[in-house]
This record gives structure tokens, C-alpha cells and sequence, in this order.
């Protein structure tokens, strides 16, 4: 399968298929129908913008939670799994190899509003033996875009 | 005092450059987009840059030997031998020098004397006959064609060639034509020199950036390896225009003799900059990939998008640069520049400020963002639509 395309959506999502038709060197029909077939076979997942809240008015908290699980019988770690990412406050949950389970990231508005979930949703879980909360204190960088604003240098033009 | 009486004839003979008010205006201008500026828009990769730091860390502040530390000598014979299949001595044959630039002037000022002739190609990168005067010799600029995709072409070179002919500069892949030089082209020019004393100043910085073919260089034509200084560096394949790094390959007796110019005016290249330089020798060729693809696709795009509006541009295969011909406008290029930015804001280059070849011509760089390019081709086509209007009013149509 031709990777080029989707490496490209991923890189930039509001590229227009004409644009995507030039960087790929195919034609914008084929874009198209590739983009189709990636949304169908949800190979394509969604499009989303990668916001910097602490810009905003709107207080948020995103924590990092370490969760340790008994793996039921027939269904491994994904019924554990899948009770916890159908909360609206889970952004992201994997699977983990080494000292814990599942690493489960959510956010809310608070941090009390945060510490409550994991107290009264995610521990009392059946099969969720454990939990170690970690929170974010400042992003740095998030899927290679970064958060602080680059300090551009002077430019004086010059011919080339 | 009178300077002018001060100032060498040479240098007063020399003429600046007009751009420069070009971009005073641009750089007042609020929403302006420029494809002007040839320069890689990327900034150096991290690793290479780390490189750099962590030689000052380590107090690394001292010059190098003159002709550049070895151990980047020999990391750039590996490099020129794995990319390129040359081979040069990194003890005898290649010095460090400060960019590219650096080392046209070594080479031009070691090897013209007064009276001499150097045959430059245009359009080109202005800087080649300037330092060609300055070495006291006398620049004869052959012009390119469009119908030739701007390829030198044995026959625009026969008939330049005179007994006072030294050098021939081989500005490929071209600034500002995109246009290359593949092995035939080559072989056609070599058949020209075999058998004279002239040499070749192949200009190869952009070598890196080819498109669909692997560049050549004309040191691997046969016999042309002892008639050939090869000039390249670090600016345009790993993004390091600003650390100052180039360097010069050719046949022993003559890399000697530069070495001495080079020892007396500069001395030895930056120190940091060298120490970077092992790095993106050694671990930079996915970074060149990396770039170049990037580069490749914004310069379908460009092509595909200039040519939808209605500005015929033949497929350049090289370099950062599409060069549309703008001679269906009626505009001279000088015009059309100095009206596209003053009416939709985007700076372009006027071809004829690379030479007589280029009037008719604009060179438009993009080594600038999707974003800008994107923008810059929906003015482009604005300002065609009205300027095609305007001209229909003038006519009283």
C-alpha cells in the first residue's frame, strides 16, 4: 500500500487534494478515493487540531494515569480496556509492556474534577488492582508540533 | 577624501545588485509572501546542530589545520565517493572552505590572470562574474535557451571558446532555471574540452536536489577529472547556509596552490562549523532524503499550479527554482515583478538579474512553506486575470 499520502494527512490534514495530488505525485481523483478508502476502513481514524489550551481562557488538566489490571479469562486486557476508554474524559488508553498495564490519559477541567474520576471511576473498576496518577505540568511537544513559540531569526534578505 | 580615486577600478566596475531595493520594499510590506529568497527553509537538523554545540561545550574554539580538520576531509571523500562515485585524496585534493562561495573565488583568483577569459552560462547565481573580475580576468557570458531547458549545449560553448579562454563555469543544477546537466549533455561538453587546457569550475551545490535523476558530476566524464575543480557544501543538501561551509576538490597541483589563498585570507573554516559538518557528513544522508521529498513535492505542485494559470514552465529537474516564462504577459520581467508585488504582495525574482537569458523569465523559489505556495499561486493568478483585463481596456476592447 502506498504510505506516501497518509504520511502526508498525518503530517498536515488541511493540505487540499490538489495539494496532496502535486506532494504525492498521484492524480486528485486518486487522492480522493484513497482518502475514501482510508476513512472507511477507518484507517483514518478522524482529523483534529492540536490546540494549546494554556493559551486560552479555558482552565484544563491532562493526567497520565498508570493502571495495573488482572487480565480476565478469554478476554485478555481488552474488556478492561474498553470499560474505560468509553468514559468521555479517557483521550487515550495502551496497552503497556513492563511495570504496569494500561497507560490512561485523561483530562478535565480541574484537578479536582480529574482526581475524582480516578477515585470513583477508574479504581473502583473490577479487575483494576492499581493506579499511579501523574500530572502534566507543561507541554512541550505533542505529535512533533511544539508548544512554545520558536524565536524566529532576524532575517534580512538577501540575495541568493 | 575621494574614495572613488581610493576604490580599485575593479571593484568600482563591478555593479550592485538591484534586488536590494526590491526587498527593502518587501520587507515593509504587511501579508507579503516571497518565493525570492533561495534558501532552504528548513532549519539544520537537531543532531547536526548538537554536533556544533557540543564542540563548544568541549572548548573546541581553536582554528583548524588549514585546509580544514581531516577527519572532515576524509568524512567529505567518503561522502563525494558514496553519492557521487568521486574519488579525491582528502590529504591532497580538498579543502574546507567558507561555503561555496569561498571556494569559486579560490578557484577563479588562483587560476585567471589578467586577460583571461571565463565563459559563465546565463542565467546563473550572479556572483561568478564579478569574482572573475576581480581575479582581472573578463567574464563571457554565453545564454542559455529555454527551448533546452536551459542546458549549456556544446555548441553555445564552441562558439564562446577563443585562445584566451581559461575556465568554463558549470553552474548545475542551476540557479535560477532549475535547469541540470544529465551524462549525455555532459559527455557533449566534455568533447568540446578534451584535448584543451580549459578548465571546468563545476558549480554543485545544489546537487543533492535532483528530481527523477541522480546528478553528475562532470569530474566523472572521462578525462574531464583532471580538467575539473568540483565546488559544493553544506548549505542547500543539509539546510546549514548560515554555518559557512564548502568545499573544493580538484587535481593536486592546483588544490596546493589555492591552499596558500585560502591559508593567507582566511585561514581555516569555523571551528563549530567544521565539527557539524562531521556530523551531517556522517549521519545526514536521511536528512538530504527527507528534504529533497519535501522539496519535490511543492515543486509539482508549483509547476502544476503555474502552469494551470496559464504561465508555461518547462519541468526543472534541479535546485529549489520553477522559472516560468512570463513573455506571454507583455510584461519585461522587471515589470512584472516590481507589479506582482506591488499589487498582490508576493516578491518573485526577475530572471534577467541572473543574466541577459533570463528577461522574459521570473524564478520563483519553493523552499518556502505549502502554505505559501498555495497563496502565492492564487495571487499570481489574480493578478494575471487583471492584468489580462487591463490590457483589453488599454486596447479598447
Amino acid at each position: 500500500m502506498q504510505t506516501k499520502l497518509l504520511r502526508l494527512l498525518e503530517e498536515d490534514c488541511t493540505h487540499t487534494p490538489e495539494q496532496l495530488a502535486s506532494m504525492a505525485d498521484m492524480t486528485v481523483e486518486e487522492v480522493k478515493a484513497e482518502i475514501k478508502r482510508y476513512e472507511e476502513e477507518k484507517i483514518v481514524l478522524g482529523y483534529q487540531a492540536i490546540v494549546d489550551w494554556d493559551r486560552t481562557e479555558r482552565e484544563s488538566v491532562t493526567a497520565l494515569i498508570e493502571v495495573k489490571v488482572t487480565p480476565q479469562r478469554g478476554a485478555g486486557f481488552d474488556r478492561v480496556a474498553e470499560r474505560i476508554y468509553q468514559y468521555d474524559e479517557v483521550e487515550s488508553v495502551y496497552l503497556m509492556s513492563g511495570a504496569f498495564d494500561l497507560t490512561v490519559i485523561i483530562s478535565g477541567r480541574t484537578l479536582r474534577e480529574v482526581a475524582e474520576f480516578v477515585g470513583q471511576r477508574l479504581a473502583t473498576i473490577e479487575d483494576v488492582t492499581g493506579t499511579a496518577t501523574h500530572f502534566i505540568l507543561k507541554k512541550y511537544k505533542e505529535k512533533h508540533l511544539i508548544f512554545e513559540k520558536q524565536e524566529q531569526q532576524e532575517r534580512e534578505l538577501i540575495f541568493t | 577624501m575621494n574614495y572613488d580615486s581610493i576604490l580599485s577600478s575593479r571593484i568600482q566596475e563591478v555593479k550592485p545588485s538591484g534586488i536590494r531595493k526590491f526587498f527593502d520594499i518587501l520587507e515593509e510590506m504587511k501579508d507579503a509572501v516571497s518565493l525570492g529568497i533561495g534558501e532552504p527553509d528548513f532549519v539544520t537538523p537537531w543532531h547536526i546542530r548538537d554536533a556544533g554545540i557540543y564542540s563548544l561545550e568541549k572548548g573546541f574554539t581553536k582554528y583548524t589545520s588549514n585546509a580544514g580538520m581531516a577527519e572532515l576531509r576524509r568524512e567529505i571523500a567518503s561522502y563525494l565517493e558514496r553519492r557521487f562515485q568521486l574519488r579525491y585524496d582528502f590529504a591532497s585534493q580538498i579543502i574546507v572552505t567558507v561555503g561555496g562561495s569561498e571556494g569559486i573565488d579560490l578557484a577563479l583568483r588562483c587560476m585567471v590572470d589578467p586577460g583571461d577569459e571565463v565563459i559563465v552560462p546565463v542565467p546563473s547565481f550572479v556572483c561568478y562574474g564579478p569574482l572573475a573580475s576581480m581575479a582581472g580576468g573578463t567574464p563571457v557570458y554565453v545564454e542559455t535557451k529555454a527551448e533546452n531547458e536551459f542546458r549549456l549545449t556544446p555548441e553555445e560553448l564552441r562558439s564562446a571558446i577563443t585562445p584566451r579562454t581559461k575556465v568554463l563555469v558549470l553552474p548545475f543544477p542551476n540557479n535560477p532555471t532549475g535547469g541540470i546537466m544529465g551524462r549525455e549533455d555532459l559527455e557533449a561538453i566534455a568533447q568540446v574540452l578534451r584535448g584543451t587546457d580549459i578548465m571546468v569550475i563545476s558549480d554543485e551545490i545544489y546537487a543533492e536536489l535532483t528530481y527523477g535523476q541522480h546528478h553528475v558530476s562532470i569530474a566523472n566524464i572521462p578525462d574531464m577529472y583532471e580538467r575539473t575543480i568540483v565546488v559544493n557544501g553544506f548549505s542547500k543538501s543539509h539546510a546549514m547556509t548560515g554555518w559557512r561551509m564548502g568545499y573544493l576538490c580538484g587535481p593536486a597541483p592546483l588544490i596546493k596552490q589555492m591552499l596558500k589563498l585560502h591559508q593567507f585570507g582566511i585561514m581555516s573554516a569555523p571551528t563549530t562549523s567544521q565539527y557539524a559538518a562531521i556530523e551531517a557528513m556522517r549521519n545526514g544522508d536521511r536528512d538530504i532524503e527527507k528534504m529533497r521529498d519535501e522539496y519535490d513535492g511543492r515543486r509539482r505542485y508549483l509547476v502544476e499550479g503555474l502552469r494551470r494559470i496559464g504561465l508555461p514552465c518547462f519541468e526543472p529537474k534541479g535546485a529549489f527554482y520553477v522559472f516560468p516564462d512570463i513573455r506571454g504577459t507583455g510584461l519585461s520581467s522587471e515589470d512584472f515583478c516590481e507589479r506582482f508585488l506591488m499589487e498582490e504582495k508576493v516578491a518573485v525574482i526577475a530572471g534577467n538579474a541572473f543574466g541577459a537569458g533570463g528577461e522574459g523569465f521570473v524564478r520563483c523559489c519553493y523552499a518556502t512553506s505549502m502554505k505559501d505556495i498555495a497563496e502565492a499561486l492564487t495571487r499570481m493568478d489574480n493578478f494575471l486575470t487583471n492584468l489580462k483585463k487591463k490590457q483589453a481596456r488599454e486596447r479598447g476592447e
